[in-house]
């Protein structure tokens, strides 16, 4: 356990709170990039997709962890960001590198509109409001066929930079590191948005409201702008997976996704970039040990390949029930006070991280 | 003559909509918590009846295997209160909403285990049969749906105006504190909510289930009847039963008049103009929030 002297300002908003925790950030960096040489192409995609989802993780988190507002339909961002990519590179010619960060303003643009008229909603009827956003999402890309083609579902391109191609099967460790580096400035972005002051009030409205309202915060217009931020992030998140997924329609932003999304960052831990990261691992990882897990007890049953629909969704389900009961901060909170125990060994106490009993606090308008 | 069939078929959804939407509403006015796996309520009580009552199951009498579904559906949501949502007491209200989207996938995953994902119809005695009435033919179940919910609301409305359990549930619902002072057993009561939710969803999911086949995914249909809850008010009973009715008159009537592809949008719509122009819907019951 180390204790920070602190001798300026400063050091309450420096992007470490230490030279030791750098070092292990850097570390960490250095393994992500030896990451193609130690593990196989198979593998690197995978890694791929979990990047990819972490993005979309941090978005939403922008908006959830930070801002304390829950979204249940950021899939119809990641399907702006992703139709807007597609679009602009198919129909006007753009390249990736022009259309890229244009599909993640379209998209927040879009969610900042959508957020004016829902600031004023709080806790239920938000989530209900954004639920009617990912539903109707769905019904407006069938209706506006002749732009989206609609159910046929359209093809994304290659990744060209400069002449350079990125694809998936041709040149996954390409991809690998552009989404490597595209990951990162969505970390910097997300840490400096945390130190800054626009993000000290959205921690201030998660927090409290009316505390917020009463240290001059314009909560509506904070909220709509955290709303926007969080769906320009997650479409920059939906325009790589359309190219990672290489074809795409409808069904594939559905309900179901934003629902998913949602309780990654919660099995994550709620308000950190770690749990957006950790709860892209549980999303991105999970149908590949599930399946894993299948060929191992095929081998012992020897009962030929048992495909139970809707065995993923129900270990997903059981998970985050287990969380959200056992430990509502996610893997990040059980890490965080794992990580405690060794610092402070043997002076750990059980209750230490507790918080006080608490009472219903209603959020009904009464 | 074909729109009094439409007004027919539409109130008969509605009423099946308002239903669920109701037990969305019994549970948040009394706990204030939203319960998301109510429309799965609903299809864990349909499911049960199905497998009291087809004769590939247990091949039990219709009128038998209704008050068992509706009893265990019940017991269900005693044990889920007690067990799980107890635990949740003070967390807020999106731990609860994420939860119980939760438990909605695994009820989906168990029922498709049990039961199968084909679409199974229920073997009851008031479908598919017609009833002639002013020249016009009308559904026999239709008919019957709109019946029973006219019914439960009367029960329900006397039950919370004059029973004593009612009333307990209304003050403890009103204000927490005070109901404890009272000498109320307000845990105690939530869990009666839950079952009471529970029972509700039964009905509403053996009404569903006697005018067409079931299948596991037919619990996402919470989701609408959630926007009606909203359209309706969320703090009143009437409210969402209104609200179901709007959205199943929406539904068949946008289906004939409007071009495919825009009819199935046209709930959520609805859904999101009251919530911009009168976010506490129709029936608001709104005052000053207090810090």
């Amino acid at each position: 356990m180390r204790t920070v002297f602190k001798t300026s300002y400063d050091a309450d908003i420096n992007l470490f709170k230490h030279s030791a925790q750098r070092n292990w950030y850097i570390l960490l960096l250095a393994f992500a990039l030896a990451l193609p040489f130690l593990i196989s192409s198979f593998a690197i995609g995978e890694a791929t997709n979990l990047l990819i989802w972490a993005i979309a993780c941090m978005g939403l988190m922008i908006l959830v962890g930070q801002t304390g507002q829950a979204s249940l339909g950021h899939a119809a961002f990641l399907a702006v960001g992703c139709y807007a990519n597609v679009l602009l590179q198919e129909r006007l010619g753009l390249p990736f590198i022009l259309s890229f960060p244009l599909a993640g303003l379209i998209a927040g643009v879009a969610g900042a509109l959508i957020a004016m008229p829902m600031t004023k909603l709080h806790g239920v009827y938000l989530a209900i409001g954004t639920i009617a956003i990912a539903i109707l999402t769905d019904d407006f890309i069938v209706i506006a066929t002749p732009l989206t083609n609609g159910v046929m579902g359209l093809f994304a391109p290659d990744i060209s930079i400069f002449g350079y191609g990125f694809n998936r099967y041709g040149n996954p460790v390409g991809l690998y590191y552009l989404i490597l580096g595209i990951t990162l400035l969505v970390v910097l972005g997300y840490r400096n948005l945390q130190r800054s002051p626009l993000g000290r009030s959205f921690a201030a409205i998660r927090d409290s409201e009316i505390s917020a309202q009463a240290m001059g915060v314009n909560v509506a217009r904070t909220k709509a702008v955290a709303f926007g931020i969080s769906a320009g992030v997650t479409g920059l998140a939906g325009a790589l997976m359309g190219h990672f997924a290489g074809i795409f329609n409808n069904e594939t932003f559905n309900i179901i996704l934003s629902i998913q999304l949602l309780l990654a960052i919660v099995i994550g831990g709620l308000g950190t970039i770690h749990g957006a990261f950790f709860g892209a691992a549980v999303i991105a990882l999970l149908p590949q040990t599930i399946a894993m897990g299948r060929d191992f007890l095929n081998k012992f049953m020897a009962s030929g390949s048992i495909a139970i629909p809707g065995l993923e969704a129900a270990i997903f389900g059981g998970i985050l029930i287990a969380f959200i009961l056992f430990e509502p901060q996610g893997i990040y909170g059980r890490w965080f006070k794992i990580r405690t125990w060794f610092e402070l060994f043997p002076f750990y106490r059980r209750d230490m991280f507790r918080r006080q009993k608490s009472y219903l606090k209603t959020e009904r308008m009464r | 003559m074909d729109v009094l069939q439409l007004i027919v078929s539409g109130l008969a959804n509605g009423c099946v909509y308002g239903l669920v939407a109701m037990g969305f509403v019994l549970i948040y006015k009394a706990t204030e918590a939203v319960n998301f796996a109510q429309g799965d309520f609903m299809m864990l009580g349909a499911f049960i009846c199905l497998g009291l009552t087809n004769p590939q199951f247990m091949g039990l009498p219709f009128w038998v295997s209704v008050p068992i579904a509706i009893g265990i559906m019940g017991a269900f949501g005693y044990a889920l209160d007690l067990v799980v949502l107890r635990r949740m007491f003070g967390q807020s209200q999106v731990a609860i909403i994420i939860l119980t989207i939760a438990l909605g996938f695994v009820l989906r995953f168990v029922a498709g285990l049990i039961w199968g994902h084909e679409p199974i119809s229920l073997a009851s005695p008031i479908a598919g049969r017609d009833v002639r009435f002013l020249g016009v033919v009308l559904g026999l179940d239709e008919m019957m749906v709109i019946a029973v919910t006219v019914v439960l609301t009367v029960v329900l409305y006397f039950y919370f105006n004059r029973t004593k359990l009612g009333v307990a549930m209304q003050a403890s619902s009103q204000n927490q504190l005070a109901a404890y002072y009272m000498g109320i057993p307000v845990k105690r009561i939530h869990s009666l909510i839950w079952a009471l939710a529970g029972m509700v969803a039964a009905v509403a999911g053996i009404l569903f289930a006697s005018k067409g086949s079931i299948d596991p995914s037919i619990g996402l249909l919470g989701i609408k009847a959630f926007a009606a809850a909203v359209i309706g008010g969320f703090g009143s009973l009437p409210g969402a039963l209104l609200g179901g009715i709007i959205v199943g008159l929406i539904e068949p009537f946008s289906g004939r008049y409007m071009p495919s592809g825009y009819s199935q949008i046209m709930p959520y719509l609805l859904l999101f103009i009251i919530l911009v122009f009168r976010p506490h819907g129709i029936l608001a019951q709104v005052h000053q929030k207090k810090v």
